[in-house]
């Protein structure tokens, strides 16, 4: 990537040239001709994500911009509306991705359809509303290698649409997340047609049952990956899934209608399953477990959070699954022998997670974690009872950590997390939100040269020095979270800023000291693409503006509560940001103004906007009005009767949701008095 | 009486009944009475056969009649009235004695003397109210009423005795005598009953003309109950469609006796008459319960109870029987003749198989039927829950059509018309019905294939049909007459292609066709399943 960069800024210089040229003599001789179909292919496949790049590539010569659309292989359109051009340039398109279209209408997919033909192998139509079974038809008809669909949130998709969608004979790979209104007859038809199918969800389409599913089994007998969370089955079906030759994925989350006796009648054995997940399945105790375990030996990867009582005998059925490396129990009640006899098993752990399990204690989490030394990943969070004893036995065992998130364990002392950084050095992922740690600890932390995501939000103890060690040596660190963190300043994001060029999350939200110096280093992150900074009073438009030069992958930005911050700010925002799909304006001093600066980033699809001082319903109306992208808009439920009912009803009809907040103005507190607050609502 | 001859004359005194029949029905109202499942058992006792036994009670019960209508003048006289409980119970004993002579006369002697003792007891009893009566004129009635409750009482068990004694006696007149148990008990039931009838009547002789009624009623209850008994238990839990369900019943030829009835016998609308008004009832409790409203004698728990089975339970020779209708399988001159089983299966044969379908569904205007039950069961889930399958077949559960998807191969659930069209957009009337009438003419040729017998041809027709839908929809169709004007017309022609494409879906027409057509599909389907995947 770093090639092409260089490549990139080479290339610049001579656009403008060879612009020159063309407009001085336009029969004058273009070099770039000279350079062979094959090199410049090599040369776009190395450009980097920022698809303004590619947009700059093809606009150096007729040459470029022929080679540029037979290149493209993925179109991730802003607006459907210019689809039958934009799809007459790219007709070498095989993966078309619309969720930044919130409308897609039949006419859309006929389009699409007819200008892709059997080149097109994926779609992605989870964003998007308005379309219907004929659109899908004509694509399931027409392109014949049609491969992937991705139809979530497709809610008021009916059967007779997933009937068209079974017309994709050649379809392996579809998501129907929340299609509610699909039922066993549409599944059937989705299992009679799709054949092929190898990957199937069906997440939260509570109108299917056991026959549609036990029709899939059946029909379907390639299939890799079900879910089917969240669906009314029961042991009708069970069996059937489970005798899929292929099966490696299923998921059963949330599926009331199985119990300890549906999961005992299965006998006969699915040993290609690799992956199961039977979170929050409320009948299901360590009996009905057992009985599943026992059918699926193979098993490597097991979720059972939420609801499940980790005793010995949970751990003992467990223990059958020789091939096991990864065990979720997020949420469950843990007893000391039950993870005494996890500890127990013959086989190596790689993962574990005991997040926001209640009854880890030092000793149950101590027997275990001298057992299974092999551990990479591992889930502590909110485990409130352990203490530095734990941190001790966790970090002399699993020296090989390569994640570890340990947020809210208040017993763990600051000295405990010194030990991290002395004995973890593999460490990658580091959650450490809401602790003691102070900058003794961070520096010891900076040991891990790994780290590519440090939390430390809620840390309440770290300053500016502690930070400063990890700027120094975390060069690779990509996400740094330091919500809250009040004894950050400015020197202390320096050290980041300056350190870790590769960073793309941030959040300084709440930290009170930072300004526009903080934002003005920021802006040297060119990979930046999440800056959080909620709630910093000193932050003005200079210190935007400066991140909007800088950071052009900037896709989300929270800006709530910078009272500072005005239209000034919004200016070069719009010009420089054009990947902006998500931003929180709230108590900013932004006016209508600004607002619409912002409608012209086309990419813009979530908008916060509430008690913005300055707004007036016209302005607001304005702005909704002229940016065509969005999905979805947070408003104050005094606008809905200020704006005449017209412009929401076209807004929804152009796919935008409106979420109405009736929430009052709110002064800030100080993080201390935050926090406590916090503690007494959770009690 | 020999076994063979009982048909005879049942035919007959149906015969002569069914006009007296025929001229009620002119003057009353069908009968409405909801059919429940509870009541079911008591259509057995629809038994042509009681009428003969009515007609056979004929003279004594006139003749009591008579004299009770001579009572009638004379009410709640004591006196007369153990008159005529005197002489009617003498009556009786005479004529039973006469009747049963040659079979156990000591026994039935004993129970008789038993019988006049109690009878006696109960005459003192009337004498010593007759005293007090006379002492004290200008008594509450509410004595009166209890004496009246007392005499019945003892009546009552006078009468059960009766009954039991003739029942005790069945045994014993089977083997030796030709006639049929259930014509003696006929017999006896007549005898007794009129009995206990008119002494009811004699105590309260105001609503005189209802007794007669009653007095039949309770007639032909044990009568019948007592030639059905065999089978009562069995086909109280008989669905309604018991017609076949002796199928597998492999009786010897001659085990059982074969009753033929006519086809004027079955079509019949009513077995049950009241005598005062003339309103026919399908069955016995209806009628009971019908004459409640002439007059309180019928509100007696004797009058109301269901008649008593006590005299019937030993066992009984086989009854069944024989379709009238020459030729067919339940008739007793076919080759393979399968018996029906009761009298219900005979009148619900005969209407399916012999009779024209008069009743049409008003959902569907399709089916038809000629058992109004079967319309009412049809009519119940009529184009409510109508699962179809892309070949036609419809079903009336949602699993037994996807355990027929998993079966067959090819096959696909249909979506119902209803719910592909848009609710918003107006159908397109030119194109829709020619798309209509293409899938229809397919599905009627794919029908029509079926009846041929070639059955490995009719499963690769079916296959064929559904593998390639794109056959009859190709995409050629969409360029000329959707996607064409797309340019032009941004917007509207979506919403016609959107009306008009969803009846191209296969099979999703199937509501329109007819239901003939569906029923030779479904053979089709059927037959297929012979070659299984």
């Amino acid at each position: 990537m770093k090639k092409a960069k260089h490549f990139q800024f080479q290339v610049q210089p001579l656009i403008n040239n060879n612009n020159n040229n063309n407009n001085n003599n336009s029969l004058s001789f273009s070099y770039f001709d000279l350079l062979s179909e094959e090199i410049v292919f090599t040369i776009l496949d190395l450009l980097t994500p920022n698809p303004v790049d590619k947009k700059s590539f093809s606009l150096v010569c007729k040459n470029f911009y022929f080679l540029e659309s037979k290149h493209r292989r993925i179109l991730k359109p802003l607006r459907s509306e210019y689809l039958p051009k934009v799809l007459t340039r790219y007709s070498h398109v095989t993966h078309m991705d619309l969720t930044l279209c919130p409308r897609v209408t039949d006419a859309t997919l006929t389009n699409i359809a007819s200008a892709c033909n059997s080149n097109l192998v994926s779609i992605d139509l989870s964003m998007s509303k308005f379309f219907t079974g004929v659109g899908l038809l004509n694509l399931a008809v027409k392109c014949d290698n049609l491969v992937e669909l991705d139809l979530t949130n497709a809610t008021e998709l009916k059967d007779s649409a997933a009937a068209m969608v079974a017309e994709a004979r050649n379809l392996e790979r579809l998501w129907m997340r929340r299609c509610k209104m699909v039922t066993d007859m549409g599944v059937g038809c989705i299992a009679v047609g799709c054949r092929k199918l190898k990957l199937l969800s069906l997440k939260w389409c509570v109108g299917v049952g056991d026959l549609g599913v036990g029709l899939i089994a059946v029909k379907c007998k390639d299939i890799r990956s079900l879910d089917l969370s969240y669906l009314p089955i029961s042991d009708k079906c069970l069996p059937s899934i489970l005798n899929l030759q292929y099966l490696e994925d299923l998921a059963l989350v949330g599926c009331y209608g199985i119990d300890d006796n549906s999961l005992a009648v299965l006998k006969n054995g699915c040993k290609s399953l690799k992956k199961l997940d039977m979170s929050s399945c409320e009948k299901v105790t360590h009996i009905g477990l057992s009985s599943v375990f026992s059918c699926t030996k193979c098993l490597e990867q097991v979720t059972l959070a939420n609801g499940y009582s980790v005793n010995l005998d949970l751990a003992d059925s467990l223990n059958k699954l020789s091939k096991l490396q990864s065990i979720k129990l997020d949420g469950c009640l843990v007893t000391c022998a039950g993870l005494g006899a996890i500890g127990d098993w013959c086989v190596s752990l790689k993962e574990l997670s005991l997040s926001k399990c209640k009854g880890v204690t030092d000793e149950g989490l101590n027997y275990l974690v001298t057992k299974q030394r092999d551990l990479r990943i591992l889930d502590i969070t909110c485990c409130d009872k352990i203490t530095d004893v734990s941190i001790s036995h966790i970090t002399s065992s699993c020296t090989d950590l390569s994640s570890l998130k340990m947020e809210s364990c208040p017993l763990v002392p600051r000295e405990a997390f010194i030990l991290i950084g002395q004995r973890c050095h593999s460490l990658e992922e580091l959650d450490l939100t809401d602790n003691e740690i102070d900058d003794e600890g961070l520096k010891s932390i900076s040991k891990c040269s790994k780290l590519s995501s440090l939390k430390l939000g809620l840390c309440l103890n770290i300053t500016d020095e502690g930070l400063a060690h990890i700027g120094t040596s975390c060069v690779g660190l990509k996400e740094l979270d330091l919500y809250r963190c009040t004894g950050i300043t400015d020197s202390g994001i320096l050290a980041i800023a300056g350190g870790c060029p590769g960073l793309e999350m941030i959040n300084i939200a709440y930290c009170k000291e930072i300004t526009d110096n903080s934002l003005l280093l920021f802006s040297k992150c060119a990979q930046l693409n999440t800056i959080e900074c909620r709630g910093c009073p000193h932050i003005t438009y200079l210190g935007l503006a400066a991140i909007a030069a800088g950071c052009r992958q900037l896709t989300k930005l929270d800006i709530k509560k910078c009272y500072k911050i005005d239209d000034a700010g919004m200016i070069p925002l719009a010009h420089f940001s054009q990947n902006l799909k998500q931003i929180n304006l709230s108590y900013s001093s932004v006016t209508d103004v600004g607002l619409l600066c912002l409608a012209s980033i086309s990419c813009l699809q979530t908008l916060t906007i509430l008690h913005l001082k300055g707004l007036t319903p016209s302005g607001l109306a304005a702005a909704l009005l002229a940016c065509g992208g969005l999905t979805k808009v947070k408003l104050h439920a005094s606008f809905k009767s200020s704006l005449p009912q017209a412009i929401f009803e076209h807004l929804e009809a152009r796919g935008c949701l409106f979420q109405w907040r009736e929430k009052v103005f709110q002064a800030e507190l100080d993080p201390k008095c935050w926090k406590l607050r916090l503690k007494d609502m959770m009690q | 009486m020999d076994h063979k001859e009982m048909p005879g004359p049942t035919a007959d005194t149906w015969g002569k009944s069914f006009p007296l029949g025929n001229e009620l029905l002119k003057n009353i109202s069908s009968d409405d009475t909801p059919l429940t499942s509870s009541q079911r058992p008591q259509q057995k006792w629809e038994d042509p056969s009681m009428l003969d036994y009515n007609t056979r009670i004929e003279p004594p019960f006139q003749e009591f009649k008579q004299r009770s209508e001579t009572q009638s003048s004379l009410p709640c006289n004591p006196n007369n009235q153990n008159k005529v409980t005197d002489e009617d119970v003498q009556m009786n004993g005479t004529i039973q004695t006469e009747k049963i002579q040659d079979w156990d006369p000591r026994a039935m002697l004993n129970n008789l003397n038993f019988l006049e003792q109690k009878i006696h007891q109960l005459q003192d009893l009337v004498h010593l109210i007759v005293g007090r009566r006379s002492q004290a004129l200008g008594r509450p009635d509410e004595l009166l009423a209890q004496q009246k409750q007392l005499i019945t009482a003892d009546l009552t068990s006078i009468i059960v005795q009766l009954i039991s004694t003739a029942g005790s006696l069945l045994p014993s007149v089977k083997p030796l005598s030709g006639t049929t148990p259930t014509g003696q008990l006929g017999q006896l039931g007549g005898l007794f009953l009129p009995s206990t009838v008119g002494l009811n009547s004699s105590v309260q002789p105001q609503n005189n003309g209802g007794s007669k009624v009653s007095d039949q009623s309770n007639q032909m209850d044990i009568t019948v109950n007592c030639g059905n008994e065999q089978n009562y238990n069995v086909e109280e839990h008989e669905s309604k469609d018991d017609e076949d369900a002796d199928e597998g019943e492999n009786l010897p030829p001659g085990s059982y006796e074969i009753l033929q009835l006519e086809k004027e016998e079955i079509l019949a609308p009513h077995t049950h008459f009241c005598t005062i008004c003339g309103k026919g009832f399908k069955r016995d409790a209806n009628l009971r319960m019908h004459m409640r409203g002439h007059g309180d004698e019928y509100k007696t728990p004797a009058a109301l109870a269901k008649p008593n089975k006590e005299a019937t339970s030993e066992p009984m020779l086989i009854k069944r029987y024989s379709c009238p209708y020459a030729g067919c399988k339940r008739n007793k001159d076919h080759k393979k003749f399968q018996p029906l089983k009761t009298i219900l299966c005979v009148k619900n044969h005969y209407k399916r198989t012999h009779c024209d379908k008069s009743y049409t569904c008003s959902r569907c205007n399709t089916k038809k039927f000629s058992v109004i039950a079967d319309l009412k069961t049809h009519e119940k889930h009529c184009g409510k829950d109508k699962w179809l399958c892309s070949c036609g077949t419809t079903f009336s559960r949602k699993d037994k059509l996807f355990g027929h998807i998993a079966l067959f191969q090819g096959h696909t659930p249909a979506i119902p018309l209803e719910e592909t069209k848009g609710p918003t957009v107006p159908p397109d009337r030119g194109e829709g019905n020619e798309a209509i009438n293409k899938v229809r003419s397919i599905n009627f040729n794919f029908g029509s294939n079926a009846p041929n017998g070639n059955e490995v041809q009719n499963t690769a027709d079916v296959k064929g049909n559904i593998e390639d839908p794109t056959g009859y929809f190709s995409p050629l169709n969409f360029d000329t007459w959707n996607f064409g004007g797309f340019h032009e017309f941004p917007r509207p022609p979506y919403e016609d292609s959107e009306s008009s494409l969803s009846f191209l879906i296969p099979g999703s027409c199937n509501y329109t066709v007819p239901g003939s057509c569906n029923y030779t599909q479904k053979t089709g389907a059927e037959s297929s399943s012979n070659n299984p995947e």
